[in-house]
């Protein structure tokens, strides 16, 4: 068989556990949106979850395609993952997040309800309602999927620390540069 | 906290002192490669000119942890914390937002207030808080600890007057 072009959907959760997100990812239903969608693989980054994803390929209903699983638990850096996706489903870490604005890939993060102190959510909304990212709860990861619109994302400018430095230098009476 | 180190100037604040929880082992690391990586070798004598150091501190209380043990806890961080700051005598402090920096700010803080020593400040809350400061945050704010109070999002800087929106370190 020729090289078809893969379109890789790389989700991530971090050092967290997220079953949830791992559960709802492995559903028939998901992946059957994320093929409509038309992407290929699903890589999927579990951390210290519990649960075991399938890795049996799904048929779509004319049989002519499917959805190429993987998952691990743990990589030193997830930056490759990124950079080699077409579509980044991540945890609420804002380190995933910005880590993912920052190669410019499509992001969908998916808040963590049983988490204790949720302050995370925060950051996913703030961003979402700015255009730079979807958000989305495990239960309505499928409806992200089949109505996100990649066109309407804005890039994202990645900050940087001068402005800060500046001031700081300024308060204690160093020359600013 | 890297953002705002690599975009100091190196020669002006130096000796550097990172603190990091004792439970915590993925920041050090951080830094030490950072620092590294600044490692000068002069000439044929190869002077290696090291300029940091690298330490950790007790937790006040760990995650899950009971809040009766939290106290004799928080004690011996708060004596561990200030046998720190009277051992490095800081002339400024960087600290953006887990609970193991307000031991220290505290000491350094008390210090200033009884005259032994004198030590600028800085706190960055972290880019997640974005409608709610941290509880360090609200801390070094209400009891007004930090000399300058930074925020990375406006919506902060609006409810916390007194703190300063230079725009995202990321």
């Amino acid at each position: 068989m020729g090289d078809r072009e893969r379109r890789v959907v790389f989700v991530t959760v971090g050092t967290t556990c997220f079953d949830a997100l791992v559960k709802v990812v492995d559903s028939e239903e998901l992946k059957q949106a994320l093929l409509q969608k038309g992407y290929t693989d699903l890589l999927i980054q579990m951390g210290r979850g519990t649960y075991k994803p399938s890795k049996l390929s799904t048929l779509q209903a004319s049989g002519n395609s499917s959805l190429q699983v993987e998952h691990f638990t743990f990589s030193p850096s997830i930056a490759d993952n990124i950079r080699e996706a077409s579509l980044v489903i991540s945890h609420a870490g804002s380190g995933s997040i910005f880590e993912t604005l920052r190669l410019g890939k499509p992001l969908i993060v998916v808040v963590n309800e049983d988490l204790m102190d949720n302050h995370q959510s925060e950051l996913a909304e703030e961003l979402a309602e700015r255009n730079h990212l979807f958000c989305a709860h495990p239960q309505t990861l499928r409806e992200n999927v089949e109505a996100m619109d990649l066109n309407a994302l804005q890039p994202y400018v990645p900050g940087e620390a001068k402005p800060v430095v500046a001031l700081i230098n300024r308060f204690l009476g160093f020359p600013v540069d | 906290m890297m953002n705002i180190v690599t975009e100091l100037q190196k020669d002006r604040f130096t000796p550097r002192y990172y603190v990091a929880a004792l439970t915590d082992n993925m920041s050090l690391p951080k830094a030490q490669v950072y620092e590294k990586s600044l490692i000068h070798v002069e000439g044929d004598r190869e002077t290696i000119i090291e300029n940091a150091e690298f330490m950790q501190i007790y937790r006040s209380r760990e995650v899950g942890q009971s809040y009766i043990t939290a106290i004799a806890t928080t004690l011996r961080a708060i004596l561990h914390a200030m046998w720190l700051i009277i051992r490095i005598r800081p002339q400024v402090i960087f600290c953006n937002g887990p609970g193991t920096c307000i031991p220290l700010c505290a000491s350094a803080f008390l210090l200033k207030v009884l005259g032994l020593g004198w030590s600028s400040i800085f706190y960055i809350e972290s880019i997640a808080r974005v409608k709610k400061l941290s509880l360090s945050g609200l801390l070094l704010y209400k009891l007004r600890m930090a000399d300058q109070f930074f925020v990375q999002w406006p919506q902060l800087q609006q409810k916390y007057p007194r703190a300063q929106y230079a725009g995202r370190l990321m």
